[in-house]
């Protein structure tokens, strides 16, 4: 009997010899394939969300000021600078990371940095600049989030790099790093300013 | 004094007035259509649930959004072209058809496709074998056995 289903399966084989190669390529190729798109999936942050608003004009707003209430911001204010409008709050842990690294470049005048304080309470937000310094020209109160929700806002810190006609040129969500800084945004700042 | 304390008062009322002033309450239809947008965007905070689902602030204010809009008015698809300007198509449990997302619509149907070409071939290969290569009756005799079958049944 086995000698009978050895020979059954023997001649299987010699019937499939030439196809056989790729019986087992194509398997494995498509392993390979999908393995390469998961593997390169692992490395992605669902965070990173392509902003719509790139080389889009910033949405226009008035918002009262942080430190004068009675003073309104519009970034029409800012035409002709390019300038990096930041979204932060008092009770956003993300936006301490990063706040030395802004009071850095407000105290080397690097380039204008605008706050967008974001649903927050106006003492909380005060009494957090005057702990861990205040690198804004100003900040604007955004107390409802509405303009928040203009920016397409969803994980503060933000900040927008905004270009002298107005037009928003680039978008970072969460913490500016160092790296960041050095390799995307700043280049970018510098090249604005030229044109 | 006594206008200090008026002024005071009065302040106090308003701003009273201000932090309870309830939103208009929707329609029934206006509030089943606010509940089906919310059902179909995504809270980009917590990504996995709904604007509806969620408790997340930003959801929280999109809701109030959604509503402000109905009210205003709006259809669904200006509501949702209003979300999508903001937040991208990611914000869209059912992402639009466009170039980019082709395979991701169509991907499923093509692999379905292939499988049963695959499946259809290899059908008519064994078919063929079959047909080239009819069993001898040692092969008929194990088949009927592994088959719970008696030997020789076949003829």
């Amino acid at each position: 009997m086995n000698q009978v289903s050895n020979a059954v399966v023997d001649q299987g084989v010699t019937a499939t010899e030439p196809k056989s190669a790729l019986r087992f390529a194509l398997p494995l190729a498509v392993f390979i394939v999908l393995a390469g798109f998961l593997f390169v999936g692992l490395g992605l942050n669902p965070r990173e969300i392509k902003s719509p608003f790139i080389d889009k004009p910033a949405p226009s707003f008035q918002l009262p000021q942080l430190a004068r209430a009675e003073q309104l911001f519009s970034p029409s204010q800012m035409r002709g600078e390019v300038w990096l409008l930041n979204v932060w709050a008092s009770w956003c842990v993300a936006c301490r990371v990063e706040h030395p690294l802004l009071v850095e470049l407000a105290k080397k005048d690097v380039v204008p940095i605008v706050g967008l304080n974001y649903k927050d309470k106006r003492d909380a937000a005060s009494g957090w600049l005057a702990q861990f310094g205040n690198p804004y020209k100003l900040s604007a109160v955004d107390s409802d989030g509405r303009v928040g929700i203009d920016y397409g806002v969803y994980g503060v810190p933000e900040t927008f790099i905004i270009d002298k006609a107005g037009v928003i040129r680039f978008k970072q969500i969460g913490p500016i790093t160092d790296d960041v800084w050095r390799t995307k945004m700043l280049p970018l700042v510098l090249q604005l300013r030229q044109s | 004094m006594l206008r200090v304390l008026l002024a005071t008062l009065l302040c106090l009322t308003m701003s009273g007035a201000f932090a309870v002033k309830p939103a208009p309450q929707l329609d029934a239809a206006g509030a089943r259509r606010a509940a089906a947008l919310a059902d179909q965007l995504r809270c980009l905070v917590c990504q996995n649930q709904s604007i509806a689902e969620s408790n997340a602030e930003l959801a929280v204010d999109l809701r109030r959004e959604i509503n402000e809009q109905i009210r205003a008015g709006r259809s669904d698809g200006e509501i949702v072209d209003f979300m999508v300007a903001r937040y991208g198509d990611f914000v869209l449990y059912r992402p639009p058809v466009k170039s980019h997302t082709l395979l991701l619509w169509f991907g499923p149907a093509l692999l379905a496709i292939a499988a049963l070409i695959a499946f259809m071939r290899a059908q008519r290969n064994r078919r063929r074998r079959a047909a080239e290569r009819p069993l001898t009756d040692a092969e008929h005799a194990e088949a009927a056995r592994l088959l719970g079958g008696s030997a020789g049944t076949h003829q």
